[in-house]
């Protein structure tokens, strides 16, 4: 039997009986998907809208209750508008983009997150994970009834794995009992605690963090501001730091640091829980308890991403503390990278070694996350007397002075990286604006009436900013096609000073993940027709 | 003559920060963190160079925002 390892929030795929279960011999797919989390369904997503048929394999019916994961970010947001399921997400989720750090009793200042406009996304909504995931559900039902080959079944627990040379080989265990499967490609989405990872013997090795932090999503009417509080040393000593993070539905977050040595079970007593809250909250604040749970991280990443036919994504390949909101965000940029190059080598235009750069670029993001939340936590939660002294003096003297504040650390929020100086990665023929230089992730721009980043898709693009260049061009089964725009289009001129700086034109190859793979004042035939094999790992 | 500099001034700050505080917990006890501040403020003060700016930086770092409020 399967037992629920947690209880759910949505219920959207009940298990049903697949003709799989009673064919003789194996039936094989292309992409098996082991889990049906946020990661799992997304690349579901994105292989299914490409005409790649998908199975997506969860040992649950539907997305569990409890909100891990509330802040998804800029880029997030526009890779699920890719995949046509932004919209609802915007509508509920709560923009904000100011944050407040107090130590005790003061406030040491407030930052804003993106002072900069002509974007078509916030810098982050706060949602909580479950509608996360319920959007990008209904939207798979959505896609299958516009024919995406996408299967999502529920109470399918994968037990077994035997990695072949051009396939993999599943053991499934459901309420009916057992069925074996064939994959080409096995893509392990199941999570921090990956059995996978177990089945085949890969380590996950990484820093333990020596605190716990209980969480509470509490119900209700306040009128505190949609702005992110962070509290070093609060005085109402509910915890070493204090979080408080608005979410949808009358919903805040609450996050307190409580400790390594503590007893989990009395820590969360609904009495002891509110004996923190209405210290922090006054007496007289009335709410209601939706969700606690204590937890502990660490961060680490797999060796390889890539093991043959075997790939890892998400939370199963790399694990990060959740200060910068790193784990959803980051694991939807595995998605962005893997599907396209998924996608080429099934359809035949590229290399198997096209996969191995997925490996590459995401375990360099994957190293940058870690970097990043792992000084957060030691500035979060001081390890020695020496840093907890140097941290204190950092907060205070950023009270008066604006040169300590960029040394407060309570969580560098996600950004996507760059694969600047990586294998698929082409040449700087512009000089122009740093973040734009080849590796990096399109920023937004207006256009014309709407904006740059929706016209760019999910195919190789030639961007072509008052500049000449062909329709479309072709090497070796690849076509990219021509986006052709004038920075007259943007009257606010961002398109310019993100794409141009002080050059009259440019053209940029762009990958299907709208990273730069290379760029040039003017269109370059041969240099294209080079950036575009690079970019496909042909060369 | 400068002014002391307390607006950003520093690139890499989180880089910075992680390695500053990689260097003084490899000094061990007490004794030896003490020491090795008073070496870097030493190291330090030469390099700003002007005494009109280090008497700036003593009388900030004399101020301490969590005593000001008792
Ligand atoms: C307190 C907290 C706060 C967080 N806040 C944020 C945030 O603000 N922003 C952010 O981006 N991230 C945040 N995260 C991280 C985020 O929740 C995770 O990164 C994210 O859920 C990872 O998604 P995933 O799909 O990789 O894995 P999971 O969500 O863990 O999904 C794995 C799936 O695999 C299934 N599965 C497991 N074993 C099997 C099996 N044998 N057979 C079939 N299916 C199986 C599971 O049931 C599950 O459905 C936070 C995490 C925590 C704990």
């Amino acid at each position: 039997m399967i037992q629920d390892r947690y209880s759910l929030a949505f219920r959207l795929y009940p298990y049903a009986r697949s003709a799989d279960q009673d064919a003789t011999d194996p039936v094989r797919h292309p992409v098996v998907i082991m889990g049906g989390g946020p990661v799992g369904v997304a690349l579901a997503l994105d292989l299914g809208l490409q005409g790649i048929p998908v199975v997506v394999l969860d040992d649950h019916e539907g997305i569990g209750q409890g909100s891990r994961a509330i802040c998804f970010s800029k880029r997030t947001l526009e890779i699920c508008d890719r995949y046509g399921a932004a919209g609802p997400m915007l509508d509920k989720g709560i923009a904000w983009t100011l944050g407040k750090v107090f130590h005790d009793d003061r406030k040491v200042f407030e930052f804003n997150l993106l002072p900069e406009d002509g974007h078509r996304f916030p810098a982050f909504i706060n949602l909580q994970q479950p509608w996360f995931e319920k959007f990008l559900i209904d939207r798979v039902r959505q896609a299958q009834a516009e024919g995406a080959p996408i299967a999502l079944r529920g109470r399918n627990r994968v037990d077994a794995v035997a990695p072949r040379d051009d396939h993999v080989l599943l053991d499934i265990t459901t309420p009916e009992g057992p069925y074996r499967i064939a994959a080409d490609w096995l893509i392990g989405c199941d999570g921090a605690s990956s059995p996978l990872r177990g089945m085949l013997g890969l380590g996950f090795v990484g820093e333990v963090f020596k605190d716990s932090f209980l969480i509470a999503d509490i119900r209700m009417k306040a009128d505190f501001p949609t702005e992110r509080w962070f509290w070093f040393e609060p005085w109402f000593k509910s915890g070493a730091s204090t979080l408080l993070h608005r979410q949808p539905d009358d919903i805040w977050r609450v996050d307190f640091q409580i400790g390594w040595d503590v007893d989990r079970a009395e820590e969360l007593k609904e009495d002891n829980i509110r004996r923190r809250l209405d210290a922090m909250l006054g007496d007289g604040v009335g709410y209601d308890i939706v969700w606690s749970s204590i937890y502990t991280f660490q961060c680490r990443r797999m060796e390889r991403f890539r093991h043959g036919r075997v790939l890892f994504a998400g939370d199963a390949a790399h694990q990060v503390s959740p200060f910068g909101a790193r784990g959803a965000n980051s694991g939807l940029q595995d998605v962005d990278n893997l599907g396209w190059k998924l996608g080429m080598v099934i359809r035949g235009r590229a290399p198997e070694a096209l996969l191995d750069s997925y490996h590459e670029e995401r375990a360099h993001g994957a190293d940058e996350n870690i970097l990043h939340s792992t000084r957060a936590t030691d500035f979060i939660t001081p390890k020695t007397p020496i840093s907890h002294v140097f941290r204190n003096a950092v907060l205070d003297l950023a009270e008066r002075h604006a040169f300590a504040r960029p040394l407060v650390n309570s969580g560098r929020l996600s950004v996507p990286c760059s694969y600047d100086g990586l294998s698929l990665t082409g040449v700087d023929g512009l000089g122009g604006p740093d973040r734009t230089r080849p590796g990096s992730p399109c920023p937004d721009a207006p256009l014309g009436d709407g904006f740059l980043l929706p016209r760019l898709g999910g195919d190789f693009v030639i961007l072509a900013i008052d500049a000449e260049a062909p329709e479309t061009m072709t090497q070796d089964g690849v076509t990219a096609r021509r986006l052709a725009v004038s920075a007259a289009q943007d009257p606010s001129g961002a398109l310019a000073a993100r794409y141009l700086g002080a050059a009259p034109g440019a053209v940029y190859l762009i990958r299907p993940d709208q990273h730069v793979v290379a760029r040039w004042a003017q269109y370059d035939e041969t240099a294209l027709r080079a950036a575009l094999r690079r970019a496909c790992a042909k060369e | 003559m400068a002014d002391l500099i307390t607006d950003p001034n520093l690139p890499d700050p989180d880089g910075f920060y992680a390695e500053l505080i990689r260097s003084f917990e490899a000094q061990g006890d007490d004794a030896a963190i003490r020491a090795f501040s008073a070496r870097l403020i030493l190291l330090l003060a030469n390099h700003v160079g002007d005494r009109a700016v280090l008497s700036r930086a003593l009388a900030e770092a004399a101020r301490n925002p969590a005593h000001a409020r008792g």
